[in-house]
């Protein structure tokens, strides 16, 4: 049977930068599985500028960030892709994989799942009304747009204020098509603030906080949408429907990472981000299987995710040479106002760098994080629940903790 | 002018095994139907599921097709190649009254010959650990089974033109006149039988040769559908206890390790009405009722069907009482897709056959070739064929795993895809979590490339739902 040290599903953002990390962590024999002929997964259909601004000082398109990155590891004669091939089997540390080569079984010492999201799509939400065309979702619009180079809309409404939705609104302004507004069911943008100005604000796209699509209309293709006002418990205020014509609604309403596969394995997800439960060197509750990047909770920036594959593909050079972390695990609990928390469990020893977001939005408060021999307060101006918040510890601030560390958020 | 022996009036479950019955007689026959696919209707949208025939009422058509249908569907599904899962069903009481219901139920069955078991609440659980807390009593019908509708009727239609059956899809009747031979259709095409399988719009074909016996009105089902699960969240049908409503809310596993819970029933004004609304809403309530730890957050679409009811309250089957060779197969609706094999058989074998008595059985018969399922194959069956063609090595719906070859397979077909949704009831692309969003662009691609058409002319059904709505910056 084929085998590597080192494999990585999906060659994606997460994916190149855990192969480099795992390069540099000393692995000399790592392949990239990739479903698509070409690296860089969805960043090849986002066109538009502000990748790369903290990792290259630079605000590239996302084909440009990938290449970037790739040119970091194309001449590596130790990092490999395999290109046009899907993983559709795992077992242990066995992958089924297809290609049109045929099927074949591929074993490594160690596995990077770095499989990127997924929409949610209308279904999820429950949208009613009619089963017609002219619904998408944002990323799907996106991929027909700057792909396949045809627009999917000429007036158009978004549901939902995610990245994606706000981003697809400028794009199909710049190319010909009417976007009438965007709904917003929290009384907060769940996108960038300077999404929202550049994206939105710059092209006098009103958001309508607050508000949800309540029914979809048309015969065989999309007529109107009933748009809708809620209360603060988000419950549809009667009265207060309005019929907006238009023959496109995109959904940006939420990105669920893509764990289908290693889910048969049964590696433990976490219910919140639906990624999997990990430690922080990234592995999950199955031996030598470790997960990065939108795979393992949904990202803000890009240059998050590369931080991240990196981080990963070194724990997994170090797993595979051998070097397991010996001390035991402290658990992270997520208390009031935590929606989730990664690593979800850590070992001491290191300067540790911990990922959260909070479930709703603080003005001026503060970050407790408390367990026996650790409490410590960082105060902040304000935080919404788009954006990722991380937090440092020092090795020495851990060292005399024991049990459990929570987090919470104090307005 | 078109001349045929039988014309069948639309394609759903009905109209396609009635034509797939009668290809194998020396006979000419057509079936004309207004969408551009087969199951459009009714039979596109519904539980997919063949009741044992416990409920309906004694002494009705209903009653009738529906226990001999269930016989039948085992052997009907194994000849189309298609799926057939004898899952059985659970009626779950809730109270004493409801076990009053039950004892009824379990009478019915002794009278129908419908193998029945009657278990207390907590011996059900054991099986089924997700039945609710406050079911006491359930009556299990293990001759309950789950197919998949618009698969059956298009493996019925493809095996029908396969032998000599013609289909006209996106054909639409708008006026029928009786002449010497029969009758004649739109002016252009002469029939010598008729036979009026037009779901919803059965009074309306009807209407055009004399003042229809019945009305149709349609109802609407919704229904939630949830992702396959790692394990199951229920292994049988879960009705609850009927009532003078109608059968209420269900779990019922599907064939591709689904879960649909519905339907609701609601009168519905507009026959094409496929909207969902207020229902879903009600069936996250009433489904509680019979089972709990609802996974609502595997929840991946939506639906509604409409079901053709007619004001008899029964099936309506039978030759015109007026007008001869016009055959009615109206008032379809639940249990109709349980019955529709019995009622194909009974149509044709007692009333349109004896119309052609000089007609034999022909001498060959084409069997269709089952769809190709890579995921029932083996790694070395896989291997084969994609040593045969590379095509089905390339994964393009990553939730259900269907390789190009598999669409390229369905579209290629007799009565094959044309459409999107074509595709999508075919061999699954879009059926999965992310609902088409990363495969249907490409599906749309190959769709093209095998009608030889470009993208822009693609469309998810009707004609009108394309994709495409102009080229980017066609209007800067």
């Amino acid at each position: 049977m084929e085998r590597h040290q080192l494999l990585i599903i999906g060659g994606g953002s997460a994916g190149i930068a855990a192969a480099l990390g795992a390069f540099e962590g000393g692995l000399r024999d790592i392949l990239i599985i990739e479903r698509e002929s070409e690296y860089g997964g969805i960043l090849q259909q986002c066109i538009h500028n502000g990748f790369g601004l903290h990792t290259f000082n630079e605000e590239l398109s996302g084909p440009a960030y990938a290449e970037r990155y790739y040119d970091l590891i194309k001449d590596n004669e130790c990092i490999k892709f395999m290109y046009d091939t899907a993983v559709i089997g795992i077992e242990d540390h066995t992958l089924t994989v297809s290609g049109k080569q045929g099927l074949k079984k591929i074993e490594g010492d160690a596995i990077v799942v770095a499989t990127g999201c997924r929409e949610r799509p209308a279904g999820a939400i429950g949208l009613k009304g009619n089963r017609c065309e002219g619904v998408y979702t944002a990323g799907t619009a996106q991929k027909y747009l700057n792909k396949e180079g045809f627009l999917v809309g000429k007036k158009v409404f978004i549901l939902g204020s995610g990245d994606i939705g706000l981003i697809m609104a400028r794009r199909m302004t710049l190319e010909g098509a009417k976007v009438i507004g965007v709904a917003e069911l929290q009384p907060y943008s769940n996108g960038l603030a300077r999404n929202i100005k550049q994206c939105l604000e710059d092209f006098d796209i009103p958001l309508y906080l607050s508000h949800t699509v309540e029914a979809v209309h048309g015969d065989s293709r999309l007529e109107s949408i009933t748009l809708i006002e809620v209360d603060d418990k988000l419950q549809k205020i009667e009265g207060s429907e309005q019929e907006i014509a238009c023959d496109c609604l995109l959904l940006s309403v939420g990105l669920i990472p893509e764990n289908t596969l290693i889910e048969r394995l049964g590696v433990k997800l976490d219910p919140r981000t639906k990624g999997a439960v990990i430690d922080d060197t990234y592995m999950t509750s199955i031996d030598g299987i470790f997960a990065c990047g939108n795979a393992l909770h949904v990202h803000d920036l890009v240059d998050y995710v590369s931080e991240e594959g990196k981080k990963a593909g070194k724990a997994a050079a170090e797993y595979v040479q051998g070097i397991r972390k010996q001390s035991e695990l402290i658990r992270n609990v997520t208390g009031d106002g935590v929606s989730y928390m990664i690593p979800q469990s850590f070992h001491k020893g290191e300067d540790l760098e911990f990922m959260f977001r909070v479930n709703r939005v603080f003005k001026d408060c503060s970050i407790h994080i408390s367990g026996q021999g650790l409490d410590k307060l960082i105060r902040k101006p304000g935080i919404v629940p788009s954006e990722m918040q991380k937090v440092k510890l020092k090795k020495e601030e851990l060292e005399k903790l024991e049990g459990e560390l929570k987090w919470e958020v104090i307005a | 002018m078109m001349m045929v022996d039988i014309t069948i009036i639309g394609a759903g479950i009905t109209g396609s095994l009635i034509a797939y019955d009668l290809s194998r007689f020396d006979l000419k026959v057509l079936v004309l139907e207004k969408e551009n696919d087969v199951a459009e209707g009714a039979t596109g949208a519904n539980s997919a599921m063949v009741h044992s025939g416990h409920d309906p009422k004694p002494g009705t058509l209903k009653c009738r097709y529906n226990l001999l249908g269930n016989r039948m569907y085992p052997d009907l599904c194994r000849q189309l190649k298609v799926p057939y899962v004898p899952i059985g069903a659970y009626v779950a009481a809730t109270s004493a009254e409801e076990e009053v219901k039950i004892a009824e139920l379990v009478r019915q069955c002794e009278e129908r010959k419908v193998p029945f078991e009657v278990l207390d609440g907590d011996e059900a659980r054991k099986i089924e650990p997700n039945l609710s807390d406050n079911v006491t009593k359930v009556l299990s019908l293990p001759t309950t089974g789950i197919i998949s509708p618009y698969e059956t009727t298009i493996a019925a239609m493809e095996e029908a033109i396969l032998n000599g059956v013609e289909l006209k899809l996106g054909y639409e009747v708008k006026n029928i006149r009786q002449d010497d031979e029969g009758f004649i259709i739109n002016g252009e095409i002469s029939t010598k039988v008729l036979v009026n399988c037009a779901g919803a719009h059965c009074d309306e074909i009807t209407s055009m040769l004399r003042e229809s016996p019945y009305k149709v009105e349609t109802r609407k089902g919704e229904y939630f559908v949830l992702d396959h699960l790692d394990g199951s969240y229920v292994n049988h049908v879960i009705y609850p206890v009927p009532s003078v409503k109608g059968k209420g809310v269900l779990a019922i596993p599907t064939v591709h390790g689904n879960v649909m819970l519905g339907p609701n029933s609601d009168y519905c004004e507009d026959k094409e009405d496929d909207a969902t609304g207020s229902g879903l809403d009600l069936i996250r309530r009433e489904i509680l009722k019979t089972v709990k730890n609802v996974p609502f957050h595997k929840l991946i679409h939506t639906f509604a069907g409409l079901r053709p009811h007619i004001d008899l309250n029964d099936f309506y089957i039978q030759e015109d009482d007026q007008i001869e060779n016009f055959i009615h197969v109206a008032g379809i609706e639940s249990p109709g897709l349980s019955a529709a094999p019995a009622i194909a058989k009974d149509v044709v074998e007692n009333m349109i056959m004896p119309k052609f008595p000089e007609c034999r059985v022909k001498d060959e018969y084409i069997h269709r070739n089952p769809f190709i399922r890579m995921d029932e194959m083996s790694f070395e069956e896989k291997q084969e064929l994609i040593g045969k063609d590379p095509t089905f090595g390339k994964i393009v719906c990553r939730c259900e795993e269907i390789s190009e070859g598999q669409i390229r397979d369905v579209i290629r077909r007799k009565c094959g895809a044309t459409t999107i949704k074509g595709v999508k009831m075919r061999c699954r692309p879009g059926m999965g979590r992310c609902q088409g969003g990363f495969c249907e662009p490409e599906v749309v691609k190959i769709l093209a490339e095998e009608l030889g058409k470009t993208a822009s002319e693609i469309t998810l059904d009707r004609n009108g739902s394309k994709v495409c709505v102009s080229a980017a910056k066609e209007d800067l």
